[in-house]
């Protein structure tokens, strides 16, 4: 009966009649969960505990290598003590975009777009340029403090609630729309700030040039509390829904027809994703293919749709490859402040390796 | 029984379905036909609350669809839409287990298990169950998109076009699994079907549709006549005895 040759496509024969008899099986059988079988589990486990200790090694190489003073005595201490702040920072920013972009592409269900295209990064960028713009070189210090950190989250977050509550609720309520129009605000936005940027003189271009690449350097320690608290709220409201979210990754009709309220938690997701984004963002600026990479390669390594298993893991790919290419740009080649360009570069390569090898998305 | 009042939805002055009455009565096998365009589709998402109505209510099993929580209604209602694309990659086992969302929450006990085996079976999809759903032939994906709603366990089924791309084996395979679970395991099966020969042959009952109208319902006995089938498709049909009942010959 069944088409050896042609596995693929062979049938088995249906069961035939009422009270059939099955040759009862001794173990239960299993494989309904978050991975298909136990090989799959295990290479999960493994590739976990792999990044696990690699983020381990880069984070202790990054606090002690190049320390002048011997290790364990109070200035190599003092010293770490600085280098703290810029892991904890690494840590936040792959937290916010690893997490962020998998659910915004879970809720879209695309794996192309990332929240980055709905217009936050150009959101940044007016408001660096127009800081510059009207208040010259002092401007970029009039954008340092908690209360506008504080602020520029807000206006990030509100934007986006607004824009999603609008486009959700309307006649035309679907993810196209809203993705077309947010990448129309993006792109006028961007224009905006070009626009002003072409009436900057050449200092505070340079000035404000440093501000629009995104660079750990870029945050400022009074920010990390602030930030740390929006990130243990969204991603923990994330977490808190990852089963659902899971659902939610079938599409709408089958999320609906399993009892989910689909719109509702599309746009609950989408308010976390601003947050983490707005927080990210304003915290170092803008990253635009960063998310993209770690999510894509998280998907490519994780072998499982389960959201509770994908976050984890891409928080850590997200801080493997940030502290990788700062350690490797630090102690390789002595070149800092130049990390996005290692990540674009790597991240597009090994992208384009991925795609042409698997050909599919 | 499923209960529809007065349900009308309005997409433009000229497009409007409904408003639609109509009684379906619990257990065996109902049949939508109608030409393209008639709004079979349309009425059977927005019984399964896919899509919101614009007036009127359905009830089903005595429950307001309008107004029950979602989540309540999973348990009583599956639906299943012709077109499913999804962006993560899953195993036929893992896909059926979504079945069991409803009363698991993702979290899969042993009972769950026991259903997801159950109907992995009924469909006849065993030696399949570990294969990814990329891997499978068209006709073997639309049996596990069917599994995955027999794994609700709800008493109404809704499908909406399952023989879509099928084959003539596959679609006899399917129609013969969907009787056998109205009669087995006393599901009531609500399909949205393009050939009124398989309605005639697979349903207990037919509803026929056109124009966004209800115009005939019945056993299958009173609508497989010429001048009913005539006038519900608006082109010549003759009815004559095959060898396993009626037959619809419009050629």
């Amino acid at each position: 009966m069944t088409d050896r040759t042609a596995p693929a496509l062979a049938d088995p024969a249906p069961p035939v009649g009422p009270g059939r008899s099955r040759t009862p099986r001794e173990e239960p059988r299993s494989g309904s969960g978050a991975f298909a079988d136990a090989r799959a589990r295990r290479r999960y486990v493994i590739v976990l505990i792999a990044l696990a200790v690699a983020a381990a090694g880069f984070g202790v190489g990054m606090l002690a290598m190049g320390n002048p003073m011997p290790v364990g005595s109070r200035g190599f201490w003092l010293i770490a003590e600085l280098r703290v702040t810029s892991l904890i920072v690494m840590v936040i920013c792959a937290f916010c975009q690893a997490t962020a972009t998998i659910a915004f592409q879970t809720v879209t269900t695309n794996r192309i777009i990332t929240p980055s295209i709905m217009g936050f990064e150009s959101l940044y960028r007016v408001i660096q340029t127009g800081a510059v713009y009207l208040l010259g070189v002092a401007g970029v210090g009039a954008l340092q403090g908690t209360t506008q950190f504080l602020l520029q989250v807000a206006a990030m977050v509100g934007l986006s609630v607004l824009l999603y509550g609008w486009l959700l609720r309307g006649k035309y309520a679907n993810l196209q729309v809203m993705l077309l129009i947010g990448i129309i605000i993006g792109g006028g936005l961007g224009s905006v700030s070009a626009f002003m940027q072409r009436l900057l003189t050449p200092s505070e271009f340079d000035v404000l040039t440093a501000r629009l690449f995104g660079s750990i350097s870029n945050a400022e320690t009074e920010y990390i509390p602030y930030a740390i608290v929006f990130c243990v709220l969204a991603g923990g409201g994330l977490w808190w829904n990852a089963r659902t979210l899971n659902t939610v990754a079938l599409g709408k009709d089958i999320c609906l027809n399993l009892g989910v309220r689909h719109g509702r938690q599309t746009i609950l997701t989408l308010v976390m994703v601003s947050v983490l984004m707005a927080t990210s963002t304003a915290l170092i600026g803008p990253m635009t293919f960063f998310g993209f990479l770690v999510a894509t390669l998280t998907y490519q390594i994780a072998g499982t749709h389960d959201h509770r298993r994908l976050f984890p893991l891409g928080v850590l790919v997200g801080f493997v490859v940030l502290a990788g290419a700062y350690f490797v740009m630090d102690h390789v080649f002595y070149a800092q402040g130049v990390v996005s360009i290692i990540i674009e570069l790597v991240g597009g390569t090994v992208f384009l390796v991925v795609i042409l090898r698997k050909g599919r998305l | 029984m499923i209960t529809i009042d007065k349900v009308a939805k309005t997409y433009s002055e000229t497009v409007r379905i409904g408003p639609v009455d109509l009684e379906i009565p619990a257990g065996g096998v109902t049949a939508l036909v109608g030409p393209n365009g008639a709004g079979k589709s349309t009425l059977l998402t927005m019984v399964g609350r896919l899509l919101g109505m614009d007036e009127g209510t359905v009830e089903v099993a005595g429950y307001d669809v309008g107004s029950t929580a979602s989540k309540d209604l999973a348990k009583i209602l599956s639906v299943l839409r012709q077109e499913n694309h999804f962006i993560t990659r899953l195993t036929v086992r893992q896909l059926v287990g979504f079945g069991r969302f409803p009363y698991s929450q993702g979290r899969i006990t042993r009972e769950d298990e026991q259903k997801i085996s159950e109907a992995i079976d009924f469909l006849g999809l065993t030696e399949l169950e570990g294969r990814y759903l990329d891997q499978l032939s068209g006709g073997q994906r639309q049996r596990a998109y069917v599994a995955m709603v027999l794994a609700q366990d709800t008493e109404y089924v809704l499908l909406d076009e399952p023989l879509n791309n099928l084959d003539m084996r596959h679609s006899v395979q399917m129609m013969g699994r969907l009787r056998d679970a109205a009669r087995e395991l006393g599901r009531t099966i609500v399909v949205v079907l393009h050939d009124i020969n398989f309605a005639a042959h697979y349903s207990d009952r037919i509803v026929a549709m056109k124009d966004g109208g209800v115009v005939e319902t019945g056993p299958v006995a009173e609508i497989m006549t010429d001048a009913v089938l005539t006038r519900v498709f608006d082109t010549p049909v003759q009815v004559i005895e095959g060898p396993t009942g009626p037959l619809a010959v419009y050629y």
